[in-house]
């Protein structure tokens, strides 16, 4: 049977077991509860710092909400079991962190070719390699963009706070389901570990979608095909009848495999692309502070954006003209408001934990006439209100 | 009944006609094996509907895009992985994986071992042709010494590994392996894989005669059937014999019959202990 997250019995279990109202708890138990709330009932994933609080949270609730939470034997295994279990109708979570993450890209091909639904949070922690294992970073920007080969198009959104975590999951949730897409939260070691207070709403307040299941044989029979125009199609799901037939190869819109034809491969991957592109309203997000006369705009995410508003605050105490922008949802990139801004700015600054990465995004949207800077920091520590404003004081 | 119809009519009731003919070369035994299967599906009256196929990559995967069931062709030894999510959450469907030797025992070998320890409700159908077939015949984990493969030009020198060995010793329900000459013990075992409960695995050594076969001077599929029939004993016969005799031998038959509870079954449990430990006793 399957648990979607909002039939009434799943809602008064959610009502009982968690009461609305302030907890101090870390971002890791944020991400859990938002997956929770969202329908999420099948987790698999495999222990890695930063991350686990996120698996410990969901093997002990999962069982309470007649869920399912699994322990493979590795972060392949882990997204694997996913995939199945979203093709039976499940939401499905894994949660990892960098090293994890590259096991994670050969399925997380699959589930992009595949246009199967979930949500993978790498809690991004100081790399390469094992690097730093416990300490957090901001440096899979690019490996959660381009980690998994071939052309394809990923959605990926990052949580600034521990209560925005809750809300970014639930969110990552929604998109992937009615897109029919995989969604990376890129989150991190930081705000995994800081706690902090969190309001958890009433589960009214929390609005929470399913995929699209088709409405007659035919659509059942094109599982692959855009009977909509919108370029999401309907899923079939596995032991209704529909002999659904489902392949990482290149398959027709019946999924049939078909690898010889040009034009199919070509069809396939251009819509995989333009679901993405043309719904962009769906997952486009950012937040913005002072940007209408910022003339040093500081573009920052994840972690990062909280010293970088503070750095912006105190700036503008000081009389600088200086703006905040903050994409949540950072891939695909706010490339057309990043143009808007960038014209607007004299300097832009781009604070990260990482040695320049989602700069170089910034850089596509922006003119050789704007000064733009990277404010990169990398140990492990992240980077300070004080560090970011003597960056702003310097260009003002 | 199983002996009764014909392989038109097993063909017509199971598998998609628009992807015919299949990929599979002169003289491949995986057509052979595909047909025990659904004879055994058949025999059983088992409901199309709630099987899946699910499979890896290789000649053996493609499998379930000829068969007229739902079906997840995954990731190259994955299988069953993929295998473990669908079956969990929906415990009605039947789950047959359709794998090779190269995808199971080599880059799936710890999705294998651990699929097994869990006991996962599953019968897996291994293709066993010691070779690497779709990539042209590199030398597989199950290759006996000295066997040749592109790889191995100058004869195999590492060791091979028993799979259904490798499977009692992790705890599968049901192991069973035979040649693909030994069709109707194939058949049986089948049927009563599909019958049990937790993990269950028929093996079969099945010829590939273009890219395993040319390489050890056996060119056609009648060649390798006579090969195995004469690297293989029985398991009866395999007892009684002294070990340095069974070297580079197969032996082949049931190596486990045993009902251990499944995934399934223990999960279930848990989630309802862990309401009885909620103190919710629903």
């Amino acid at each position: 049977m399957i648990i979607r997250g909002d039939e009434p019995e799943q809602l008064r279990l959610l009502r009982k077991l968690y009461k609305p109202g302030n907890y101090f708890m870390q971002g890791n138990e944020a991400v859990a509860y938002g997956a929770l709330f969202a329908g999420c009932r099948f987790y698999a994933g495999y222990p890695i710092t930063p991350s686990s609080e996120i698996a410990e949270t969901m093997a002990r609730e999962l069982p309470k909400l007649g869920g399912y939470y699994l322990q493979m034997e590795d972060e392949i295994g882990s997204i694997a079991a996913m995939v199945g279990a979203s093709w039976t109708g499940f939401k499905v979570m894994t949660a990892t962190a960098g090293p994890g993450f590259s096991l994670m890209q050969e399925n997380l091909g699959y589930a992009v070719m595949t246009e199967t639904p979930l949500v993978l949070v790498d809690v991004q922690r100081s790399g390469p390699s094992t690097g730093q294992a416990t300490k957090g970073a901001q440096g899979d920007f690019f490996q959660a963009r381009w980690g998994t080969h071939g052309d394809h198009p990923i959605v990926a959104v990052s949580p600034i706070s521990g209560q925005d975590a809750f809300w970014e999951t639930i969110r990552a949730f929604n998109i992937a389901e009615k897109l029919r897409t995989p969604v990376v939260v890129l989150f991190d070691g930081v705000l995994a570990h800081t706690r902090e207070l969190i309001k958890i709403p009433d589960v009214d307040e929390v609005e929470i979608t399913y995929r699209k299941l088709p409405q007659n044989e035919e659509e059942a029979k094109l599982p692959f095909g855009d009977p909509h125009g919108d370029g999401v199609p309907p899923m079939p799901l596995f032991g209704h009848g529909y002999f659904t037939h489902v392949t990482g190869s290149t398959h027709k819109e019946n999924g049939l495999r078909d690898v010889y034809t040009p034009e199919v491969h070509d069809r396939l991957v251009r819509r995989l692309h333009r679901k993405i592109e043309q719904n962009r309203h769906v997952y486009e997000k950012y937040e913005e502070h002072f940007t209408d006369d910022a003339e040093i705009l500081v573009v920052s995410w994840g972690v990062t954006a909280r010293p970088a508003l503070g750095a912006v605050l105190k700036a503008r105490e000081e009389g600088i003209k200086a703006g905040l922008f903050v994409p949540k949802t950072v891939h695909p990139f706010p490339g057309e408001r990043m143009r808007e801004l960038g014209k607007k700015a004299r300097v832009i600054l781009v604070p990260e934990m990482n040695l320049g990465q989602m700069i170089l995004e910034v850089q596509r949207y922006v003119n050789d006439d704007v000064i733009l800077r990277g404010v990169n920091k990398i140990g492990g520590v992240p980077l300070t209100v004080e560090e970011i404003l003597r960056e702003i004081r310097g260009v003002a | 009944m199983m002996y009764m119809k014909s392989a038109y009519e097993i063909r017509d009731k199971y598998l998609r006609k628009d992807m015919l003919p299949t990929i599979f070369c002169p003289g491949c035994g995986i057509g052979s094996v595909l047909q025990f299967t659904l004879r055994a599906i058949d025999d059983l009256g088992l409901n199309q509907d709630e099987i899946v196929w699910v499979s890896g990559i290789g000649c053996s995967s493609r499998v379930p895009g000829f068969v007229n069931f739902d079906g997840l062709h995954t990731t190259h030894g994955r299988a069953l992985a993929f295998a473990t999510g669908i079956k969990l959450t929906n415990p009605d469907l039947k789950i047959i994986a359709f794998m090779g030797d190269g995808d199971a025992a080599a880059i799936g070998g710890n999705h294998f071992i651990h699929a097994i320890r869990r006991n996962l409700d599953v019968t897996v159908i291994l293709i066993n042709n010691f070779t690497y077939g779709m990539t042209g015949g590199q030398v597989a984990p199950t290759a006996l010494k000295g066997l040749r493969g592109t790889t191995a030009p100058y004869g195999q020198f590492e060791n091979p590994f028993d799979i259904a060995g490798l499977a009692v010793a992790a705890g599968a329900n049901y192991v069973a392996r035979w040649s693909v000459f030994n069709y109707l013990q194939g058949i049986n075992s089948i049927k009563k894989a599909l019958s049990k409960e937790g993990f269950t695995l028929v093996e079969f050594l099945s010829p590939c005669p273009i890219s395993f076969g040319r390489r050890n001077r056996m060119k056609t599929a009648p060649e390798l059937l006579r090969w195995y029939q004469k690297i293989t004993v029985p398991l009866a016969k395999a007892k009684k014999m002294p070990p340095e005799e069974l070297e580079g031998k197969i032996v082949i038959g049931e190596f486990a019959d045993r009902d251990r509870p499944g995934l399934v079954r223990e999960y279930e449990a848990y989630k309802k202990r862990a309401k009885k430990m909620m103190g919710w006793e629903e």
